[in-house]
């Protein structure tokens, strides 16, 4: 299996993603060993395997590491205030159904500050891909503890270690009513590409938790080594269960790490359901909306 | 006087505040005069008693809340009691016969009242008796034209209601030329 | 560019103020609002539920104020008038996202219809405590175009001017209604739509290779493009450059910050809007905003009739406050009197603006209610006393 995930397509070109980043942005913010921007990697890959238009294609993050992504990405690009990328992304999604619109942003971010955004998007099935980079804690303010930090883990604001319960997101998006969920982690590369890559495709709310290092705040602090060490504990902790149920997929403190595509299922969109609803409503008197308008 | 200030009482349901919008939409749509009108909102609205304002003019309006009522229309007991002490003096009180037991009122007040709710339940609908009380406050209060109000009840009521509410509108006009 | 006529309907209606906004902002063009119930604005976005499927226009009900003032800023990067509606604590919520509107530049309309506070205060009752919050609600250094409508007709009219201002200068604006004139119903007359005349989008039309999204001409406005159109723009809160991208410098910070200020600045005196009567010759002037250029009329009816020289300074537009008239007026007559339905906000500025040469007299209520005719005529006879 895990040989499969690592032959080398011999055609692949040398820098296959630069035209898909801002390569007058570089150097990047991120630290040495963080897994954000292995997950870029991904997401670029998957977002040229896609076929998607990219003309077409908006990013669009909140606040924090995560949330610089859209600012690196070759793509019409929003980087907006804290917790908000899906209430915006909202807000450009119904305004163009053209557009697919991606939100790229962080635990933090999505879970806890816009975490009421999250759930409901997921209930009303907004089509757009959710990617969630779950590095445990608040990187860009110092490491404090976030709503997926771990039991016991140790953050600069839980000096004594973590005594909160963490969220298990797959199961609070499936609960919410997300048509698509998976997890995977930094180390696996190529499921985190096909995952985004379905993600990308599927309509509705589509939603892949990415789990990824960070080495500066969360793994220094917990003695757990560098990003290399970290991606040996997904390496060798993770479990491949597709179709899990999500109920079983919570996250502990350095322990076993389910992943795989647990979710995929089919549900109206907002869009599909509004337009729907309304023109059996309303018949000849609806008018639907049309791109643009100003 | 050029400024009307009039106050319709009654309990939530009884088409209050419709008929508030009624004579504010005769007055400045049809009869090119200016009203304002203002509904009772907070918890005012939301208890037993209803009530509407509207100002009638023949220019434009300034202050917009009534500060003494010329005129009311009252259409409960708990309305009279509460309104009514605000009457202005030489003011035009018009209330439901049945619905309404006047006592106390202080002289030079002008009352008058019309068993609307008999006369809308003998047109089979209980429900338009604030058109019934409109029919016959257009009569006597000489605010609006007939014509005005007529053509204000006709496009203000639910669609399909026009034939009923319109016959109860006579039915009060006639009614004050009794 | 003048309004869709699918959108307008031309006539007189007998409608509150909640309702013309919503007319307003349909002829207007706004084709996306995105709100939470919240009294005594609910009723522009029942209507606006009610009409957006027919003309084309996309309702969402979020799940909180934060969330729908950035919903409306994602649907105007893709190309839509937006707008949303609130009051009070709602507001409260929303400033963060003022703040980001300023920063990118981003054009939309928010709508508080304004009730007593703090807090829940009075949410069914008229205020006007907001006026402050409206300027500054918003953390850092930004300008603010607020306007005041008193009338169902205004709330129509001013809903209009509210869009055509942010499009003009890529701002958010706030129409600042208040409870009595959000629930106030009075005719308004909807003109034919080729008579509302319209500022559309500032677009760029030339080729993404000469487009750089935040460099401004001589009036201090970019162009804008909308997502879709092929630009791969960058859009941040955080200070940027020209080419939209992030710039941590104090010379990057100083350069945008200074440019969105001057785009107001320099053009309040094009942006100002203000209604005299008989303030030529006045000994005294009674500054108003919203209802109370309403409910100052009799006090001020009453006190000319007894032969005092007063004069009205009613303000559609309170900000940009327009600083240069009162200094004028300040150099030549005797007192300011300022009524307003809060403990004295819209006078601080009549105070600065006259900087010590004449007294501005708060006529100041905490709302609930409108004033009583009677103690602003009070207020006009006691700043001649005061003297």
């Amino acid at each position: 299996m895990a040989e499969e995930l690592y032959e080398l397509d011999e055609n692949l070109p040398v820098n296959p993603v630069e035209s898909l980043l801002r390569m007058d942005r570089m150097p990047h913010i991120w630290c040495p060993g963080c897994g954000i921007g292995t997950t870029v990697n991904c997401f670029a890959q998957a977002l040229e395997s896609s076929g998607l238009d990219l003309r077409k294609t908006a990013i669009v993050s909140g606040i924090g590491c995560t949330g610089r992504v859209a600012g690196y990405l070759n793509l019409d690009s929003f980087h907006t205030t804290h917790g908000r990328a899906i209430p915006f992304a909202t807000g450009l999604k119904l305004a163009n159904p053209e557009l697919k619109v991606v939100v790229y942003s962080g635990d933090g971010d999505l879970s806890a500050i816009g975490g009421n955004h999250f759930i409901h998007a997921a209930r009303r099935n907004m089509d757009v891909t959710v990617i969630l980079i779950n590095n445990s804690t608040y990187g860009m303010t110092g490491g404090q503890v976030a709503p997926t930090t771990p039991m016991t883990a140790v953050a600069s604001t839980t000096p004594y270690g973590n005594f909160e319960s963490a969220f298990n997101l797959p199961a609070l998006a499936e609960s919410c009513g997300a048509v698509y969920v998976a997890r995977w982690t930094a180390f696996h590369v190529r499921h985190t590409t096909k995952a985004i890559k379905e993600a990308l495709l599927k309509k509705g709310f589509s939603f892949v938790e990415i789990l990824a290092p960070c080495p500066t705040l969360y793994s220094r602090r917990n003695k757990l080594g560098d990003g290399l060490a970290q991606m040996v504990y997904y390496r060798e902790n993770s479990e491949i269960r597709h179709g899990a149920d999500t109920k079983d997929v919570a996250l502990e403190f350095q322990g076993k790490i389910i992943v795989g595509k647990f979710v995929d299922r089919v549900r109206p969109t907002f869009g599909e359901a509004m337009d729907r609803y309304l023109r059996e409503r309303l018949g000849a008197d609806y008018l639907p909306a049309t791109a643009g308008g100003a | 006087m050029a400024r009307t200030e009039i106050k319709i009482g009654g309990f939530g349901g009884q088409g209050v505040i419709l008929s508030g919008y009624i004579i504010g939409r005769a007055a400045s749509i049809y009869d090119n005069k200016f009203a304002t009108m203002i509904q009772a909102f907070g918890p005012e609205a939301r208890g037993s008693a209803c009530s509407a304002q509207v100002i009638v003019a023949e220019d434009p309006i300034a202050y917009p809340y009534i500060t003494s009522p010329t005129q009311m229309v009252l259409m409960s007991q708990e309305a009279f009691s509460r309104f009514s002490p605000e009457l202005a003096e030489g003011g035009l009180l018009i209330t439901e016969e049945d619905l309404v037991t006047v006592r106390n009122l202080r002289p030079g007040i002008r009352h008058l009242s019309i068993p609307a709710t008999r006369i809308a339940e003998e047109l089979g609908k209980r429900m338009v008796l604030n058109i019934v009380m409109m029919g016959f406050y257009g009569a006597v209060a000489g605010v609006t034209s007939k014509e005005a109000l007529r053509k204000a009840v006709e496009v203000s009521v639910p669609k399909g209601t026009e034939a009923l509410n319109l016959s109860a509108f006579e039915k009060g006009w006639t009614f004050a030329g009794r | 560019m003048n309004a869709d006529p699918a959108g307008v309907l031309t006539g007189a209606h007998f409608i509150d103020g909640d309702h013309a906004c919503c007319e307003g902002a349909i002829a207007a063009g706004c084709r996306f609002v995105a709100g939470y119930p919240i009294t005594p604005s609910t009723e522009v976005v029942e209507r606006i539920a009610e009409r957006f499927p027919r003309v084309g226009g996309v309702f969402i009900q979020m799940e909180d104020e934060i969330a729908s003032s950035i919903a409306i800023q994602g649907a105007v990067w893709a190309g839509k008038k937006a707008m949303t509606v609130t009051s009070g604590p709602g507001f409260s919520l929303m400033m963060e996202h003022v703040g980001f509107a300023a920063m990118t530049e981003t054009p939309c309309v928010f709508v508080n219809v304004q009730r007593a506070g703090p807090s829940t205060g009075l949410p069914t009752q008229p205020a006007q405590g907001d006026m402050m919050q409206a300027r500054w609600g918003s953390h850092g250094d930004y300008q603010a175009i607020a306007v005041c409508p008193n009338s169902p007709q205004e709330c129509f009219d001013l809903t209009i001017k509210a869009f055509n201002l942010s499009e003009q200068y890529r701002v958010p604006v706030f129409l600042m209604m208040d409870e009595c004139v959000g629930h106030m119903t009075e005719r308004v007359l909807i003109p034919p739509a080729e008579e509302i005349s319209l500022v559309p989008r500032r677009w760029f039309l030339g080729s993404p290779e000469n487009y750089e999204p935040f460099r401004a001409g001589p009036d201090m406005v970019p162009q804008m493009v909308k997502a879709g159109d092929g630009f791969h723009i960058h859009v941040t809160g955080l200070t940027h450059d020209e080419r939209g991208y992030p710039n941590m410098s104090v010379p990057a910070q100083e350069k945008l910050v200074q440019r969105l200020h001057d785009k107001i600045t320099k053009h309040s005196a094009t942006i100002a809007d203000y209604v005299e009567d008989q303030v030529e010759g006045a000994d005294i002037v009674v500054v108003t905003y919203g209802i109370t250029s309403r409910t100052a009329l009799p006090a001020i009816e009453r006190a000319r009739k007894e032969g005092l020289k007063v004069g009205h300074l009613r303000l559609v537009v309170v900000w940009p406050f327009p600083e240069h008239r009162i200094r004028e007026l300040a150099s030549r007559i005797s007192a300011f009197v300022v009524p307003e339905m809060n403990m004295g906000q819209v006078v601080l500025e009549v105070e600065r603006c006259s900087a010590g040469k004449v007294p501005a007299t708060l006529v100041g209520h905490t709302g609930g209610t409108v004033h009583v005719p009677e103690d602003i005529y009070q207020g006009i006879v006691n700043s001649r006393k005061g003297r």
